[in-house]
């Protein structure tokens, strides 16, 4: 870890501006990810600025009919909150499929999205990685890239997005309320995070001075039937080697609208939304998922050691939009510790 | 050709090392003055610099839940949060959970069930699992297990664990 | 019944106040005055040389004190036999600090000492090291046809014994037979203490050493023959070490580190490695095994071949018994065993839990089920006939071996019957079931060790050894077996041990602690009573007058006759009498090698597995497990249970989850650290039921115990193997079976 000096942010318009100072300038909250690649010597800040005193722990109504989820409010916090239990389950059991109890009650829902890839080459200093040190090379192409991208890769970079949080807010078309210099301005989820191309070190389109401010869930309701299934290497505490985020309405048997965004195959949370409209219309059948789950990794390229992912992702949309279907009883974190 | 490396993370050399500061923490209930800099995380300011060495160190990265500690009754990893940013919270260690005369009923349940053996993991686990009491989020021996998943031993001392909870847990209810 | 029978009892921990207080201190938790830290700067590249050091920043920085390197190590001791621990294999062992020569990946090359722990940590990342990279080979692989057959090897090594009849011809003419290979890779301990060390700096080079390690005199005298130091100078305490599994059985890294930089600096100093360090030396060697069995139209075996071959560094020969089991487990005349290393440019592999045998019993165990499929019969049924009497290796009977029992009992408590044989036969709502067993052998043994005990006026009984406690329950048995032999409540003995002045013992390690030390303690205590008596008999008017010590017992804090229990005097009292402030004895205790020589020893095991596999994602849970064990008697139902209960998560580890992944472009491992290199966690642990078939053995030593630590592992990883397949009707020959092996 790097020398840094440290400041406390008491408002946002401050924080902004004490941030455009400087790319070495770093707002820290929750920690739990900043601080690890400090001290792998992988982020090296020259300065700190502390902004969990900001006025942003909210968890409140948008003036939209949806919820206003403040950047600075807990993942678990967030997770447990009653109104996210009730209107938007899914959110809930993506968040808490994530990280540790621990880690859930430190990140906050901002932080989550500023999450860096768990690619083993990019926490590695002693291999070269076009994310960490653009232009070095990508090692994972050619290396053991079991866990890495399938969808949206470039010759750069095969990294994934390692949240399940920003998986849930891809399908339920979250948006992101920033606020810069110049004031503030709201993004799509999916213009959120972005692909790697041959720019991989940037891994969202935020710019140097913004700061996250919330999130704002839409009034659609998705509470009924909705699956976050999540495929990993043990049963907890390990990150999505796939995950589908499936959330649907259903007209009897028939799909009215559906949604469709995958964790641990690509650089962003990965929103499909023309599988999403093959849903529409359709009976919620398996034959329908089949043919969705095809469409979404249509263009997948598998790399030397995670071409399995193709065949997983698919099965998994199939099962997780299954079980959208069957209704999942509301916040059941615990689907998989019992078999 | 042989390949030529050289290593160093890159970072610039900064002779004028971050400044120390005073840093008031309560800690198990007491108020300590530390003098730091901000690169002291919540952990190694208890470790080495206050002697709690019940909160252990088992990855210094999140990954093991072996530095656990309670913030304002919440379990957190102590080892991913730095000091300065802990002002003003009540932070409970395993020191201040019980003392080996009168230890809290769940140390005397991890005891009674065997639920560790090298010991290194436990104190981490007691937090946690105090944690998840204080949450009381999780009713059934499936939601134990999960909740205490963010806890490894490397000793597999988790059935015992488990039961060790669930008593506590039940004695509660009860 | 009196009240100061011990052995047998479920008694808790008694180091567990202190562990679950916090208060029972690891090796860098050890705040002296003055403490200085060390940080490890680690190779890049796997093979190569350093060519240059830039130290010039670093020493700088206001704080630092010294930067470490080849380039300003003192003379040291200069001959490899200085280097060698008690466990090393044969070889050159790697020295740090040594030369400019890069031997492995992650090397330590420079060791970075500062006031604090972060600024170490600070400078270590800004020192400028160059390096000029050689061809490395990392991959055994390349190695298939490169094996060559190692010589002794380290202590504990039995080479695999000459083949027996015809195993060719036999395997030829079998009725049926099955020719496969097995295949895991590496593996690390990773223990959840890391390796550290803090040298208290006493002046005038006098250090006490509180180190993480498995065996406190081993890192004494590692530490004496490479700095030269006495026995004085050389204080090593381990009180608590968290976790070992065969990691802390050598010297690690840190120790070195922390010793050289304390002698240098005249300073105390700390040594800590991080997690990613922990992946910096020894581990369990990726290995390469087939076996070829027959059987004959009966279902008996008609020829067991089993070949290994696993890595090893390009600097020592690691060695371990992995094919020498499957000449013992089943009856066989006609069997072929080979063993085989190769050497890469990696760093030494290392005892793991049960090492050779958890490896070797995954082969044999798995091939024994894929046998008993060719052959049309039960699993189970297939090894009951093909039970072994009699040690073939050696051709001598064993002293005791409930095996037998372990699969009856096991069976029956598991529900076996219920199984039907079918491969996909069994489901439970959308998953598939499948039932497994399998199971294995380890060695009882007991290795030389003291044990020192002192009785003080007030009744309080403190016994002593270099011994360790890794988590194993030492502490709690050694008190029971002293409490049983003195007759005293267990609150009144105080076991202590971890440190280089209490009487030698072996590192902890191959299962033979509970049977070397407790012997000795046993001894001791003997030797203490002999004394307690005829002090009791100085006393006046005292009711022991005449009696011999097999006439006397030890029983509920008197010494009293056992034929007339009312003559007793209370044992505190003779203390007293004394006139002294204690009384003391000590002993050694060393195999009965004369009782022994015409007797297999070892422990078996045999497990039954549940799991049920989502087949469309290719997920496995194991959901209920019955491990059943035949290892002597067992001192603390309660610790041995933990052993067990701990065997099968490992085991449950090794099958689905655990692997050190190695990029060979690099020869690096690449997964090293805690959230990639994955071990179980609480939700992976279902039903685990332990069960032990007491055996009464006094051929193995005079307490019967043949040990618990790692005879619970075995079978465990073979018998998930055997479920998956029995559920999905695939079989997976390499470890660990990750989702991806059954889509």
């Amino acid at each position: 870890m790097n020398s840094f000096t440290y400041t406390r942010a008491e408002a946002v318009e401050a924080a902004v501006r004490e941030k455009s100072a400087s790319d070495q300038v770093k707002f820290i909250a929750g920690g739990t990810n900043l601080l690890d690649l400090m001290k792998e010597n992988i982020e090296r800040p020259t300065r700190l600025i502390d902004i969990n005193h900001l006025p942003l722990t909210q968890i409140e109504a948008s003036p939209e009919g949806g919820l206003r989820l403040g950047a600075l409010a807990t993942n678990a916090d967030t997770a447990w909150h009653p109104e996210v239990e009730k209107r938007y389950p899914l959110l809930s059991q993506a968040i808490l499929a994530g990280a540790s109890p621990q880690l859930r009650n430190m990140a906050t829902n901002g932080g989550n999205l500023f999450q860096r890839t768990r690619c083993y080459y990019f926490y590695d200093l002693a291999t070269p990685c076009n994310k960490r040190e653009p232009g070095s090379g990508c090692s994972a192409i050619g290396g053991y890239n079991r866990i890495l991208g399938i969808l949206g890769t470039s010759e750069s970079c095969i990294a994934t997005h390692p949240s399940d949080m920003c998986v849930a807010l891809a399908a339920l078309a979250a948006t992101v309320r920033v606020t810069g210099q110049n004031g503030e301005r709201v993004v799509k989820f999916e213009d959120f995070h972005r692909l790697p191309g041959d720019t991989p070190q940037f891994d969202n389109t935020l710019q140097p001075d913004e700061i996250v401010t919330a999130i704002d869930l839409p009034a659609e309701d998705f509470s009924r039937n909705f699956s976050y299934l999540k495929l990993r290497d043990r049963t907890s505490y390990a990150f999505a080697l796939v995950s589908v985020a499936a959330a649907l309405q259903l007209d009897g048997n028939t799909i009215r609208e559906g949604r469709l965004a995958l964790g641990g195959v690509a650089h962003k949370p990965w929103r499909d939304q023309e599988a999403e409209n093959m849903l529409r219309g359709q009976p919620a059948t398996e034959d329908t998922f089949r043919r969705v789950a095809a469409k979404v990794v249509e263009n997948a390229r598998g790399y030397s050691h995670n071409t399995f992912k193709i065949e997983l992702a698919k099965r998994a949309i199939v099962r997780a939009l299954k079980q959208a279907t069957e209704g999942q009883p509301v916040t059941e974190a615990f689907q998989n510790s019992n078999p | 050709m042989p390949e030529t490396f050289t290593t160093s993370s890159g970072a610039a050399a900064n002779a004028s090392l971050p400044p120390t500061r005073a840093v008031k923490l309560r800690i198990n209930g007491v108020e300590k003055q530390l003098q730091l800099a901000p690169w002291t995380t919540l952990l190694d300011a208890l470790r080495e610099y206050l002697d709690l060495t019940g909160t252990k160190k088992g990855c210094d990265h999140g990954q093991c839940g072996a530095c656990t500690v309670l913030v304002d009754g919440k379990r957190i990893n102590s080892c991913l949060t730095l000091a300065v940013m802990k002002e003003g919270a009540d932070i409970t260690t395993i020191e201040g959970l019980g003392t080996e005369d009168n230890l809290s009923p769940l140390q005397q349940a991890f005891v009674d069930h065997d639920a560790f053996q090298c010991g290194y993991c436990t104190p981490g686990q007691i937090c946690s699992a105090q944690g998840l009491l204080n949450e009381g989020k999780a009713k059934t021996a499936a939601e134990i297990r999960e909740l205490m998943s963010g806890n490894l031993c490397r000793c597999g001392a988790y059935s015992n664990i488990l039961s060790a909870v669930q008593e506590v847990l039940d004695n509660q209810k009860a | 019944m009196s009240q100061t029978n011990y052995i047998g009892k479920a008694l808790n921990r008694v180091d567990g106040p202190a562990k679950v207080a916090g208060t029972a201190k690891y090796a860098a938790e050890f705040n002296v005055p003055g403490l200085a830290y060390g940080y490890i700067v680690n190779s890049p590249i796997a093979k190569g040389k350093i060519t240059r050091i830039d130290a010039a920043e670093v020493l700088a920085l206001p704080g630092v004190h010294r930067v470490f390197s080849h380039e300003n190590v003192p003379m040291l001791a200069i001959l490899d036999r200085s280097y060698k621990d008690d466990v090393a294999p044969g070889g050159s062992p790697f020295r740090p600090l040594h030369d400019a020569e890069i031997k492995f990946s992650l090397q330590p090359v420079a060791l970075v000492v500062a006031d604090t722990i972060e600024l170490a940590r600070y400078a270590a990342s800004i020192l400028k090291i160059e390096y000029e990279a050689a061809p490395h080979e990392t991959d055994i692989e390349t190695k298939r046809t490169k094996g060559f057959e190692p010589g002794r090897g380290k202590t504990g090594f039995t080479p695999p014994p000459p083949p027996r009849g015809n195993p060719d011809r036999e395997l030829k003419n079998a009725v049926h037979s099955i020719d496969q290979e097995y295949v895991h890779g590496t593996q690390h301990h990773n223990p959840m203490e890391m390796f550290g060390t803090t040298v208290e700096y006493l002046g005038e080079g006098k250090l006490n050493v509180y180190d993480k390690t498995q065996g406190a005199l081993n890192s004494q005298q590692y530490i004496r023959k490479v700095f030269g130091l006495s026995k004085e100078e050389a204080r090593v305490i381990s009180k608590y070490t968290g976790g070992g599994f065969g990691s802390g059985l050598r010297p690690q890294h840190q120790l070195f580190m922390a010793v050289l930089a304390a002698l240098e600096l005249k300073q105390s100093v700390r040594v800590t490695m991080t997690r990613q360090q922990m992946f910096s030396f020894g581990h369990r060697p990726h290995t390469l095994q087939t076996v070829k069995l027959g059987t004959n139209a009966d279902g008996t075996l008609a020829a067991v071949q089993h070949h290994a071959l696993h890595e090893t560094s390009q600097f020592e020969d690691y060695t371990e018994n992995v094919v020498n089991w499957s000449g013992m487990l089943y009856q066989c005349a006609n069997v072929k065993l080979g063993y085989q290393l190769a050497k890469l440019d990696v760093y030494t592999p290392q005892d793991m839990r049960a090492p050779g045998a958890a490896t070797g019993s995954f082969a044999l165990e798995v091939a024994m089920d894929e046998m008993a499929y060719a052959a049309g019969l039960d699993p189970l049924d297939f090894r009951i006939r093909n039970y072994a009497d009699r040690d073939q290796n050696l051709d001598k009977p064993f002293s005791s071996k409930k095996l037998r029992e372990c699969y009856h009992e096991g069976a029956a408590k598991f529900g076996w019957e219920k199984r039907n044989p079918a491969p996909r036969s069994m489901r439970q709502g959308n998953m598939l079931v499948g039932y497994g067993m399998a199971g294995g052998v380890w060695d009882a043994s007991q290795q030389k060790a003291g044990a020192k005990v002192s009785l003080s006026a007030d009744g309080m009984l403190t016994v002593q050894s270099a011994t360790n406690d890794i988590g194993t329950g030492t502490y709690t048995i050694m008190t029971q077996v002293a409490a049983e032999y003195l007759g005293l409540p267990v609150e009144a003995v105080d076991f202590q041990l971890g440190d280089t002045e209490f009487p030698a013992a072996p590192v902890q390690g191959g299962s033979w602690t509970a049977a070397s030390i407790g012997t000795a303690v046993k001894n001791a205590c003997e030797a203490l009573g002999e004394k307690l008596l005829k002090q009791a008999q100085k006393m006046k008017g005292s009711p022991l007058e005449d009696a011999k010590f097999e006439d006397v017992e030890f029983v509920n804090g008197q010494l009293r006759l056992r034929l007339d229990p009312g003559q007793a005097v209370v044992i505190r009292d003779i203390v007293q009498a004394s006139g002294e402030t204690k009384m003391e004895a000590d002993a050694t205790a060393a195999p009965n090698l004369l009782k022994q020589q015409g007797y297999s020893l070892h422990a078996h095991n045999a497990v039954f597995v549940e799991v049920q596999v989502d087949e469309d994602l290719g997920t496995i849970h194991v959901t209920r497990v019955v491990n059943a064990v035949a290892a002597g008697r067992i001192i603390n139902p309660n610790t041995a249970r933990s052993q067990v209960l701990g065997s099968v998560v490992w085991g449950i580890s090794m099958a689905l989850m655990e692997e050190t992944v190695m990029d060979h472009q690099f020869g690096r491992y690449m997964n090293h650290n805690y959230a990639e290199y994955h071990i179980p966690v609480n939700a992976d642990i279902h039903d685990i039921d332990v069960l032990f078939v007491e055996e009464e053995d006094d051929i193995v030593n005079p307490l019967g115990v043949k040990g618990i630590g790692e005879v619970g592992l075995l079978g465990v990883a073979a018998a998930i193997t055997n479920a998956v397949y029995h559920a999905t009707g695939r079989r997976v020959r390499e470890l660990p079976i990750m989702l991806d092996k059954l889509l």
